[in-house]
């Protein structure tokens, strides 16, 4: 089911600034009935989404190269079609579906969401994609299923990282059932309007927008529904530095950088740090799902 | 042992006389105005400050590698590079410099931000031990403060070139995420170029010996 979230971001986050000043002036003339799109303006100037420029040339792509600029240089060769996804473990109907039949039938929406890196920078994008929820719920979860693992995948041939093995690959992920079910979890296959740019995960990737960066994992090959906590690669590699959890949370420093603060991308060299918002702004979207948890203990 | 035939050596070094070594404090201060430039107008990425900040790092590491270069290439090849070696010095202190300005002014942009990093992050804590041990040395790299310490002093002061440069290489490492190749290369390079200085020379092969 489509449109069970609404975005607090909206179109108009995505209007050119001097539009929307311009606006802006014109409803404040208007008056009292205007208080409530005065308020989403209000927010508006904060958030300067990014251009599909600035998202497709600053990523994190370890296969493609550790440079935030090698994942664009280097993605070109990605072989995204044809596109398959092995949908395995506690479901009801496995296999390996062809991409296309795995959303057939599904909404495809917008959804202009903050995206925080646990790098300490930040952009807000326009995905364009499907609820998981609904793609969990077409191959059926299997009763006793409690996490859901994704793996990227993995083509030496077009892939440098992955031949210099700065990393362990295949890159894997996971979530929660319950993370993996809500309505603000996506499976995007685009980025304002255009198809996902290799760099940024195509043809299909995970974003889960309270997170950390690295939890939605690009280029999905597999997904595994497990009654298990599904291992994940930055959580092996360090696990005193990255949780399974990962929720994007300013008062639990990285050990080795603080996150009380971002820098969105695109502010150019004299861009100010804005305050990192706890859940990166969802709390009241997704902070019952953590209810009793210590957050400190599971970062 | 020296690798090259003595007369090539002597050679390189009489071409070498001849060249001046303050274009490369030239050479250094445009680099860094270049690169300062194509952060300002979007030619360095979407994210400027932390690009500048990287690449300020990494030519600073750059030239002190090639600083601790010259004395194993004199020793092993005849070959010398000493005439350039302040030059090389001041310039890497100008880049380091340079480094932990857009650290501080443009990333940072707060005092209690820059007291909290450089308390709380040990990267942070190391790099900035690196800073200060290079500070004497720069302040003492002109003739005069040659003359005022005597050479033997001046000699030992620098010695703190050995502490310092490896802070550096051990602060690029400590702050990368993964196992990416190039931090790790400019380790190693440090640590070559420190333990070339303890292989033990015979003396009259062409090469003098000078500890430096």
């Amino acid at each position: 089911m489509a449109h069970r979230w609404k975005n607090d971001l909206t179109r108009d986050d995505v209007t050119p600034r001097a539009l929307w000043l311009n606006r802006r002036q014109l409803i404040a003339g208007v008056g009292a009935g205007a208080a409530l799109s005065l308020t989403r303006q209000a927010r508006a100037q904060d958030l300067t989404p990014n251009s599909l420029e600035q998202i497709s040339s600053y990523n994190n792509y370890y296969e493609f190269g550790v440079d935030k600029g090698d994942p664009a240089r280097n993605a070109g060769g990605l072989v995204t079609s044809p596109w398959t996804i092995r949908v395995d473990g506690m479901v009801d109907r496995p296999g390996d579906y062809a991409l296309a039949d795995l959303l057939s039938g599904l909404a495809t929406e917008e959804r202009i969401y903050r995206f925080r890196c646990v790098e300490a920078w930040s952009a807000v994008i326009p995905w364009n994609g499907v609820e998981l929820a609904d793609v969990l719920n077409k191959v059926g979860v299997g009763s006793g299923a409690r996490y859901v693992a994704f793996e990227t995948t993995v083509q030496p041939d077009v892939m440098p990282g992955v031949r210099s093995r700065v990393i362990p690959f295949p890159y894997v992920e996971g979530l929660r059932l319950d993370e993996a079910m809500h309505p603000l979890t996506l499976l995007a296959t685009g980025v304002w309007g255009q198809p996902m740019p290799n760099q940024n995960g195509a043809p299909i990737r995970l974003v889960v927008p309270w997170k950390y960066g690295f939890k939605s994992i690009k280029s999905i090959v597999r997904i595994t529904l497990t009654d298990r906590q599904p291992p994940t690669t930055w959580n092996r590699l360090n696990s005193r530095e990255y949780g399974f959890y990962s929720n994007v949370n300013p008062e639990v420093d990285h050990p080795r950088w603080s996150q009380a603060s971002e820098r969105q991308i695109g502010g150019g060299l004299f861009a100010r740090r804005q305050p990192t918002l706890m859940f990166n702004g969802y709390g009241d979207q997704v902070a019952h799902l953590y209810d009793g948890m210590d957050l400190r203990e599971n970062y | 042992m020296p690798l090259l035939p003595p007369s090539w050596a002597q050679a390189t070094n009489r071409a070498l006389r001849r060249v001046p070594a303050w274009p490369l404090y030239l050479l250094g201060l445009g680099w860094a105005l270049w690169l300062f430039w194509q952060a300002a107008t979007g030619a360095l990425g979407p994210e400027p400050i932390n690009t500048l900040e990287r690449r300020y790092g990494e030519l600073a590491l750059q030239v002190l590698v090639a600083g601790l270069a010259v004395t194993p290439l004199r020793v092993w090849t005849g070959i010398s590079l000493i005439r350039f070696r302040r030059a090389l010095g001041l310039t890497a202190f100008g880049f380091v410099m340079a480094h932990v300005a857009v650290w501080a002014v443009l990333d940072l942009q707060s005092l209690s931000r820059i007291g909290e990093e450089l308390v709380k992050r040990p990267y942070i804590t190391i790099g900035f031990a690196g800073l200060l041990a290079l500070v004497p040395l720069a302040v003492t790299s002109n003739n005069a403060s040659v003359r005022r310490l005597g050479a033997l002093r001046w000699r030992k002061l620098h010695w703190l070139t050995y502490v310092a440069v490896p802070l550096g290489a051990v602060h690029y490492v400590w702050l990368v995420k993964g196992w990416p190749a190039e931090p790790f290369v400019y380790l190693g390079a440090v640590l070559g170029l420190l333990a070339l200085r303890l292989v033990p020379q015979r003396r009259g092969q062409g090469a003098r010996r000078v500890p430096a």
